[in-house]
């Protein structure tokens, strides 16, 4: 608790749906997928074909540029179908679940008595290696690295985030063995970040073999890219690794009890969720299996799975995302709106600015939609990004860096500690509605392809 | 409402691509987002956008320039009163003003905006609102009797030379509205300074011997000079003008320039909604004190430094011109730097050279093209900063 980062810069959205503290039910997946497409820069090898039995456990793909990373399937069924897109790239891979769930039994080990290797060899062969991010770029952490030091944020600040302490009430113990297992793989330690606000009321705090931080802010303040920077920025030609506590946890419960479970509290979140709470399921789970909690009789629904701001875009015939626990599900914004910009009240919208009326009512939550409230224009203002984001860099100037490909002044300018999830704010209070996160997405590819 | 939306739903399919009147889609959907806000939706990125757009932003600029605008009216009739001995009462004045100024907007407005239309449908893009507000400063820092002709031309080179070739709205380096005013001022100098073109009608009472719509004479001992033609204390002694009469504005000058009230509340506007940045004017404010004070005590001047903050484009150029966030400096160590050297300049210029009596026009562009500079200097400092963090590490 002696060295509090306090945040000044941020924003916390404030958008209705947020979910309540119970479990509604346990999902009955009909169908689940594993989706290359969650992870950047996966070039993947399918390792089954339709028809297959799989355990929880099976790989069913490899990354055919390391193929030792594997991916392993979240369930026990039965390869329904290989969705394939554009120049045949590898979309989704569907399994149908059996009624009673098989595991692959990868062994119970005491982390103890594990080496360095033992554990990574254990991760790449049960399919949590993906767990860990790579940075700089975001990308799957290299299995022959060892990297400054492993970060794990503690706390959510994100839009209608779910709550880590509820969604990971029981799991303490797991994560404990997560994090004394990971340790291993690092010089630096594992550095957990938790929020200032509920430092004792926390279960987390009470986890050992952790380097602490504590911060306190507003969103971005949970992002763990925010709390590297403010703790101990990435320089050029270093690499860290990045772990989500409920990652942790998975890695935990398959150290002590030597199965894959990635079984996970999802929030179903949004305006336009009915009832919003949490569900119990797997990654990959349809967000048909949820259909009790919206009506989409007017097709009007965005399918989010992740937040508002960093989710991708599913869509009602998809699935949650391997890292995601949370769906968001909003109104399409499709509709005009008469004199908007030109009314002097506009009740109904939230602005971070003080061109309308909305800092009058602080604690109003508000029924967002995906209009973007305005056409694309080039950059004019240049004061409102940093109001946002807590780092100390000149977002504006790197956005132009990435849009003229310059490497050389990308690198000065701290592509190597961002990733779109730290700019997503940025994005979201743009007054000339520029793309943000795609324009940082292209950033980052051009370095991947020219520093390889 | 829906009437209207349904017509222009009707209407649409003649001005996309391929339709009846496609070559102008960029102008039709110019005017359906000033109506209508659009009905796109978030594709790629955050799912959520907020609702602040650049046409927010514009308009409340413009607003901010609305109190200006309106004591600018109001002055014109003033001062046209006071040089002709008229008598006439505060709506005569102002309804003099609003006769002599709506030319000017109406020029300035379809010139700028018709280029901005052309060109925007040239390349294919979205209009750019951007003219809304250089529209509506380049009638408040004219001399009110500039020939129209002459504005339009001025407009034209803002918008084409000052804006168009370096890709419209957020990529020019000069502020538009001042580029306009300096064409004019080095194009046509007779019309942009001395001492008769500032008060409406003298012009064309010195051209023709009679005023408008009136047989008066201009009364004795009448001299249409801005307090800047005569900086001292004994010149604006003698003229009349005490240091109330420049705050409150009832001086001869630019159309919209001459109150400091009227730019303060505008400033205000500004202020609180976040739209320009006030280290930008509060620097620019130290600045001009601080060169005021120096010319002061070195006996260039017998006025007092703040003296120097109510006199002639100062308090309007720092509020408007020198804060434009796209042609200041970008980032926040340069705002500071860019607004005290705007302020330093200026007064500088008034001071120091006697060719020209006012320098914030001068001042404000010259650090446009420094700006970039400047916010070099900041980023690299800030880079070469985080790089010996390193190696200290």
């Amino acid at each position: 608790m002696s060295n509090n980062i306090q945040l000044k810069q941020g924003l916390n959205i404030p958008i209705s749906g947020g979910a309540v503290q119970k479990t509604k039910k346990d999902v009955v997946s009909t169908v689940i997928a594993l989706k290359p497409t969650d992870f950047r820069g996966l070039v993947p090898k399918l390792l089954v074909k339709e028809g297959d039995e799989v355990l929880c456990g099976t790989p069913v793909l490899a990354d055919k540029a390391s193929p030792e990373i594997l991916f392993t399937s979240p369930v026990s069924g039965t390869v329904e179908t290989v969705v394939r897109g554009e120049k045949r790239k590898l979309l989704e891979v569907r399994i149908k679940p059996d009624a009673e769930q098989k595991h692959l039994d990868f062994g119970a080990k005491k982390v103890n008595d594990l080496k360095d290797a033992d554990i990574r060899a254990i991760l790449l062969k049960s399919g949590l290696w993906p767990s860990f991010i790579q940075r700089p770029y975001g990308i799957l952490a290299n299995p022959q690295a060892r990297p400054k030091a492993i970060f794990v944020s503690a706390f959510s600040t994100a839009p209608l985030a779910a709550n880590m302490e509820y969604v990971l009430r029981n799991e303490t113990d797991n994560i404990q063995t997560g994090i004394n297992a990971i340790a291993k793989l690092t010089d630096g330690g594992v550095h957990l970040s938790l929020c200032s606000d509920n430092f004792n009321g926390t279960p987390f705090h009470k986890l050992e073999n952790v380097i602490f931080h504590t911060f306190s802010g507003k969103h971005p303040a949970g992002n763990v890219g925010i709390q590297i920077h403010n703790i101990d920025p990435i320089r050029k030609g270093e690499t860290v690794w990045t772990i989500s506590l409920m990652m942790l946890a998975a890695i935990g419960k398959l150290l002590n009890t030597g199965k894959l479970d990635l079984s996970r509290k999802v929030a179903v979140t949004g305006p336009k969720a009915i009832d919003p709470c949490y569900v119990n399921t797997v990654p990959g789970m349809a967000i048909a299996d949820i259909a009790e909690f919206y009506d989409n009789s007017a097709n009007d629904i965005r399918f989010i799975s992740g937040d508002v701001l960093t989710g991708k875009n599913v869509g009602a015939e998809g699935f949650l995302g391997f890292y995601d626990n949370q769906v968001t599900l909003i109104k399409e914004g499709n509709e005009f709106e008469m004199f908007g910009w030109a009314k002097p009240f506009r009740t109904h919208l939230f602005s971070a600015s003080r061109a309308y009326f909305s800092w009058l009512t602080p604690k109003k939550l508000y029924d967002m939609d995906t209009n973007t409230h305005g056409g694309e224009r080039a950059f004019v203002m240049n004061d409102v990004y940093r109001k946002v984001l807590p780092m100390h860099i000149f977002p504006v100037h790197l956005m132009k860096a990435c849009i003229a490909g310059d490497i050389d002044k990308m690198e000065q300018l701290g592509i190597y500690e961002v990733l779109e999830e730290d700019i997503a704010l940025c994005e979201y209070v743009c007054p000339s509605k520029i793309e943000w996160m795609s324009i940082l997405s292209s950033g980052i590819d051009l370095m991947l392809k020219e520093m390889a | 409402m829906n009437g209207l939306r349904k017509y222009i739903d009707k209407i649409k399919p003649n001005f996309t691509k391929g339709g009846k009147f496609g070559f102008l889609q960029s102008t039709f959907e110019g005017f359906e987002t000033f109506l209508f806000v659009p009905d796109t939706v978030t594709k790629r990125g955050t799912h959520v956008k907020d609702s602040v757009d650049l046409k927010r932003l514009l308009i409340i600029v413009v607003l901010a320039l609305v109190p200006a605008m309106l004591f600018g009216m109001w002055n014109v009739g003033y001062q046209h009163d006071a040089a002709f001995g008229l008598g006439w009462g505060f709506w005569q004045m102002f309804w003099y003003g609003l006769v002599k100024v709506i030319p000017l907007y109406l020029v300035s407005y379809i010139v700028g905006l018709g280029i901005e239309f052309v060109s925007a449908q040239l390349k294919g893009h979205e209009i750019s609102e951007g003219y809304l507000v250089s529209g509506m400063i380049i009638p408040l820092i004219v001399p009110v009797d500039v020939p129209l002709w002459m504005l339009a031309i001025a407009v034209a080179f803002a918008v084409i030379i000052g804006k168009e070739i370096f890709g419209g709205t957020g990529m020019n380096i000069w502020n538009p509205a001042l580029l306009a005013r300096a064409f004019l001022f080095f194009s046509y100098p007779s019309k942009m300074s001395g001492d008769t073109v500032w008060t409406g009608g003298v012009a064309r009472y010195m051209a023709e011997g009679k005023a408008y719509a009136c047989g008066n004479g201009i009364v004795d001992g009448f001299s249409g000079a801005t307090p800047l033609a005569h900086p001292t204390l004994e010149g604006l002694q003698s003229a009349g003008t005490s240091f109330m009469d420049l705050f409150i504005g009832t001086v001869p000058g630019s159309v919209g320039e001459t109150s400091v009230i009227a730019i303060l509340i505008g400033a205000a506007i500004l202020l609180f909604t976040g739209v320009a940045s006030w280290k930008i004017m509060f620097s620019s404010v130290l600045g001009g004190l601080a060169v005021g004070y120096l010319g002061y005590f070195c006996g260039a001047t017998d006025l007092p430094g703040y003296w120097q903050l109510v006199m002639g484009g100062f308090a309007f150029g720092t509020v408007f011109m020198a804060t434009d966030p796209v042609t200041s400096a970008q980032t926040e160590y340069g705002k500071w730097i860019y607004g005290f050297l705007v302020g330093a300049l200026a007064v500088t210029v008034r001071l120091w050279n006697p060719g020209y009596p006012e320098g914030m026009m001068l001042a404000i562009l010259l650090m446009n093209t420094f700006a970039p500079l400047i916010d070099h200097y900041v980023i690299s400092s800030s880079i070469r900063r985080r790089a010996k963090k390193v190696k200290i590490a």
